[in-house]
Order: structure tokens, then sequence, then C-alpha cells
């Protein structure tokens, strides 16, 4: 001890609580620079905050492919050259051609053309799961790009935004993000342990105690997120407002924000959650968002519950849906709103 | 000279253990003999017990474990019996309050009901722990202000979790017994009542918190500051010129004009500590039951700042006309 310069003890406590504290420090916070972007009135702390480092790793993971050479019209249609084309057969074989294989980059690099047909000589049959999935999610890309501009830019610097098969697929046959409807919180054990649906870290939440599973009320169903109510005073009662329906609205936004990679100031002021006069344009791009993903799998995914094989099924036998990290992975705009869709009129 | 110039207590004090006044006829004997203990004696007077546990106090420690066992069985059962996960997972983990359709109700005990018997357990424990604080006092020929102060933090826990339950017609509005679901409670509380931000009381509960800390490291502060003039026997001083305890009183006098007494400073932080929860708990009560959306209250009252837009305004959706 004698070697050491002489430290008073509340130094001596302080040098220790400092320890303790910067040692916690470097496990619950990022290092720095982040960088703010304003979005809003200033002083109100609308603010969006990025950290170079990791925004540079979202964005390397998050570049849209170049799309395939532009073919000469050729051929006939392809619903008279080929059999069995149901949706795309006014489409000239030359961009019906060019579109298979563009599809097939974007889905099943590895696998080639046999993944949806049963083999080079037989191209028509259905006798193939997948076949019948693609088909139905062409038709899922067109009915986005046709009926959806409200969600997906109808209008912007390089025309309608739009999606095509690689916003969700990245080159693999099952997108990375999809969602099974969740019941290990609010199938009861025993005679004991009620959580209600939530009381368990929930990744998808953000890691709070919030509901395991914000997906299945509002893009399955269509739960009421309106919980704050819209007047000063208890008028009749406001009985509809509830605390458990409000924590199931603020783990579904929290999950939207981790999918969008946004916190809640890029929709709301969030004086007032519920104000649209204060909000940004973007809340209402997202009000419509919820009705796509919710109209998508009703009529979509969850008809082709019996056409998938038990394998691509959920724990309780649901078809594989979408929710908004599904396309937008953690970017604001789904592949930082490239415009691929443009090369590929025939998904418009 | 023994010294206190750490805020650990250089004063190791050893000798016969001082059981305490002789109690009353009726009253159960103390418990244990009194030990010394070193290290406690670094952070306060080195002696531990005899303690007085009482039938209140036995009948608070029975209803406490009873509440804990049933807490912490439900948030076993929650990760079917993996102690490991338990431990991992601990600060997810709750029990929750009954869903909203069972309103004041007793529910299914899977569904609220163990929710509703380990809250009364607990309020029972807390209760009777008030009550063998008060009698403590008294039997001791003390004041009840330490009673008191406790009542109002007990005051702002039954708003929570029981009178304004009772007042909105629901035990769902009630917190859940968990570390993170309590804590998303509160949030979603204020998200639920349109901003407690704006909420008056809540308010008063922040500046009363913040002002208690103030005071206990002014007051502290003084104390210490005096303490190597034996400042600390301050109340013995408190009618004499020239003591410890008046160079404190003198410095609050030269730097801000105005000085407690070593009485009323003690009011002052009493005051302070019970505003805190007594203001919270009426911040409680009036949401639900006059106001359901203080930031609303607040536009209607004036106190609402209005920030100019920088967005074109955006029309809530179900207002237009339906889309596809």
């Amino acid at each position: 001890m004698s070697n050491f310069p002489y430290i008073p003890g509340p130094a001596r406590i302080a040098l220790l609580a400092a320890g303790v504290f910067g040692a916690g420090l470097l496990f619950t916070l990022e290092r720095p620079p982040v960088d703010v972007v304003q979005r809003g009135f200033r002083g109100l702390g609308m603010f969006q905050n990025y950290n170079p480092r990791t925004l540079a790793k979202v964005a390397a993971a998050n570049q849209a492919p170049a799309p395939f050479p532009q073919v000469p019209q050729f051929g006939g249609k392809a619903g008279d050259v080929y059999k069995n084309v149901q949706v795309l057969k006014d489409l000239p074989v030359g961009e019906f051609t060019r579109l298979m294989a563009s599809i097939t980059t974007w889905v099943a690099p590895d696998q080639g053309c046999t993944y949806c047909h049963v083999d080079a000589n037989n191209l028509a049959s259905d006798d193939i799961y997948t076949k019948k999935v693609a088909r139905r999610m062409i038709q899922l890309v067109q009915d986005i790009n046709r009926n959806w501009g409200v969600h997906v830019a109808s209008s912007g610097p390089t025309g309608a935004t739009g999606v095509t098969c690689y916003t969700c697929h990245r080159g693999q046959p099952v997108p990375a993000n999809i969602w099974f409807t969740n019941t290990s919180a609010t199938a009861p054990v025993a005679s004991l342990g009620y959580v209600g649906g939530k009381d368990l870290p929930s990744k998808t939440a953000g890691l709070t105690s919030l509901e395991l599973d914000p997906w299945t009320p509002y893009l399955l169903g269509s739960d009421d997120l309106r919980v704050t109510p819209t007047t000063a005073l208890p008028v009749g009662g406001n009985a509809e407002f509830n605390i458990k329906p409000t924590y199931w609205t603020y783990g579904f936004m929290v999950a939207i924000s981790k999918s969008l990679g946004v916190n809640c100031t890029y929709c709301h002021n969030t004086r007032q959650f519920p104000d649209w006069a204060q909000s940004t344009p973007q809340r209402a791009t997202a009000w419509y968002g919820i009705r796509l993903v919710r109209h998508l799998n009703n009529d979509y995914l969850v008809p082709l519950t019996s056409t998938f094989p038990a394998s691509r099924l959920g724990p309780n036998g649901d078809a594989p849906k979408i929710n908004c990290t599904t396309c937008h992975n953690g970017v604001y705009k789904p592949l930082f709103g490239a415009n691929l869709v443009q090369y590929y009129p025939e998904l418009k | 000279m023994a010294d206190y110039q750490s805020i650990f207590n250089r004063v190791q004090i050893r000798g016969p253990a001082y059981p305490g006044i002789p109690l009353p006829p009726g009253d159960l004997k103390r418990g244990g003999k009194g030990i010394y203990l070193y290290l406690l004696g670094w952070l306060g007077d080195p002696q531990l017990g005899p303690i007085y546990l009482g039938r209140l106090g036995l009948a608070a420690l029975v209803s406490f474990v009873i509440a804990i066992e049933i807490i912490g069985l439900n948030l076993a059962a929650s990760v079917h019996w993996s102690p490991l996960l338990f431990i991992r997972e601990f600060p997810w983990l709750g029990l929750e309050p009954p869903a909203p359709a069972y309103g004041l109700s007793f529910p299914p005990l899977n569904e609220g009901g163990w929710w509703l018997i380990a809250g009364f357990f607990l309020t029972l424990s807390i209760l009777l722990w008030w009550v063998h604080i008060y009698v403590r006092a008294r039997r001791l020929g003390l004041g009840t202000h330490t009673a008191w102060a406790f009542a109002s933090a007990i005051f702002l826990y039954l708003s929570i979790g029981f009178i304004h339950p009772v007042l909105v017609g629901h035990w769902s509005e009630a917190p859940p017994f968990g570390v993170f679901p309590h804590l998303d409670w509160t949030s979603a509380f204020s998200i639920r009542y349109g901003n407690f931000y704006y909420n008056p009381f809540h308010m008063l509960s922040i500046a009363f918190l913040y002002g208690s800390a103030v005071l206990f490291a002014m007051h502290g502060g003084t104390v210490l500051a005096v303490s190597r003039f034996g400042g600390e026997r301050e109340v013995e001083q408190i009618v004499d010129r020239g003591t410890a305890y008046e160079r404190g009183a003198l410095l609050w006098r030269w730097t801000m004009g105005f000085n407690a007494t070593a009485e009323s400073i003690h009011r002052w932080a009493w005051w302070f500590a019970v505003f805190v929860t007594f203001t919270g708990a009426i911040g409680i009560l009036l949401s639900g039951t006059v106001v359901d959306n203080w930031y609303l209250w607040g536009v209607k009252h004036g106190f609402v700042p209005v920030w100019p837009n920088v967005f074109p305004p955006v029309p809530d959706p179900t207002t237009l006309p339906a889309v596809n």
C-alpha cells in the first residue's frame, strides 16, 4: 500500500463507483458518434438518431440488385406459347422469360428453376406447392403495385417505388423475416403463471415485457389501435379505453419502430400520440401499411395454408405471414427506396 | 479524537448491548440479545438487534411471505418451472391482473385471481406494518411522524393498485407484479391518459421529489460540514449562541438570507417527502375519473404551447373516403 499515493476515503468510494458505473455504461450505451436528424419544429425532440457504423452495415445489407437487361419484344404471348400460364399470359415470351430468370435470382438463386417447376421438361405442371405459391405471390406483388400506391409511394423522384419479389425474398426461397402466431404467453401453465400474453421477454417488442406477439391482433386481426381518449374529460364514461389494450398498441408500435429502424418521432409528436395534426406524413403511410399487410396476410398467405407443406407452417399449423420487417428489414423505406419495379412493368 | 470525515464512521462502539427501554405489560419479548458487527459499524451503529417483531410485525411478515410466495410461484410457473429462465428472465416476468372483461369481479385463479389474492396479502402486510410502526412509536413515547409519512406512500400504493381501479371499474387498470411489467405499466398509464407530463399533480409530485433530494443534500451537507465542531448533536445546541449548529444556520443566512432552524428543517424535509407520494396519488385518482386526457385538458386550460407544424397537416385516414 505504501507505494501508492494516499487516496482519501470519499475519493476511493468515488473511484469505485465510477468504475462500476463506467463498466455498466460500456454494456448499455453504444459508442458515438450519433448523427441526429431533426424531423419537427426545434425544441420538440423530434429526432432520428443514426450511428454511421450501424448505418453502414444496414446500408450494405439493403442494396437492390441490378435489373436484368431489357429484351427486345419477340415471340407470341406467354399464354399461347407455354401451357398453364394463368397470371402473365398476355406478356410477350421474351419479357416472360426475363421475368422468370429474374425471379429465380431473387427467390431461388441456388435452387434454380426446379425450385418451383417439377423439372425442366415439365414447366407446366402444378404438382409442386412452390409453383402454386409463386403464382399467388406474383398476384400479390401486382396487387400492391396497382392498388396500394398510398403505402408504396405512388409518386417520388423515380416514379412509383413499388415492390418486387426481391423486396421480401432477398435471394432466399423463404424471406428471412416472416412470423407465425405465438401462443406461448397465452397458453396457461397448469393453474399458475398468468401472464396474459405478456410479461416475458418480448424480442419483437424491443425487449420489453409487452406482448410476445404484437402481430396477430393487428396484422391478421383488425383490433383497434386507438387507446388514448380524444376528449379532455371522461365523456360518457369512455368505457372502451383500458390499460391492457394500451400495452398491445404500445408493443405493436415498438415493433413497427424496430422494423423500420426509426423511433416514435418518425411518425408522431410524442407529446400527443393520437393527434394527426401534429404527426408527420409518414404516419398516414404507416396507417395504410398496416391495412396493406393485414390484407396480404388474410387474402394471400392464410388461404395458402393448405398449399404449404407442414414443414413450412408454424408451431400451431398456421401459414407463414408478413409484417413490416418482411419488406423493410430495418430501413425506413425497403432497400432505401430503390425503384426496381420500374424495369419490370409487368409487375405493375 | 474520532472524526467523521469519511462517510464511513470510524467509531466502533463496543460494550454491553443496550436492549432498549422496558416493554409495557402485554407486549411480547424482543427477539435476540443484540450482537456487534464490525462491517455494520462502518455504516452506523454496529449493534444488531434485539428486534421487536410483536404480534403485528409477525402478522405483517406472514402476510408478506404469503404474497411473495404467490407471486414467486406464479413467476416460476410462467417459465415452466425452469430455475435458469427464472433467474435469467426475472426482470421481465410478472403476474398480470385480470382482463378488462372481468371488471371488478373475482376472476378464475389463473386469469387474475392469483393477482388479487397476492395483492390482498401484500396490502394486508403493508397495513399491518404501518400499525406496527405506529404502535412502536407510541410505546417509545415518540410522535407518529414516521407512520404518517409511511401512510402517504401507502396512499399512493393504494391509489394505483386499489382505489383507481375501483373508481374506473376494472382491476385490469392496476399494475402487474414484476420488475419490467410494472415499468411498462407506468408508460402505458401515461399514454392511456393522454400524457402525464401535462398532469399538474404529476408536476407537483416531481417538484417535491426533486425538492426532497435538494433538501436532503443541503441538510446532510450542512450537518456534515459542522460535524468537526460536533454539529451532528444539533438538537442540544439549538438554544445556544456560537455553536456548530449556529455556524450552519449562518451559512444559509449569509448565502440566501434565510435559514431553517434545526427543528424546522426536518419539518421541511418531512412535508416535501410526504407530498411526493400524496400529490402523485391525487394525480392518479383524478385520471379516468375527472380527466381522461391530460394533454387535451392542458389545451383546454391554455398551458400547452402551440408549435408551428413543419409538415403539411395529415388528415386522419379514417375521416377520408375508403381506399381499396
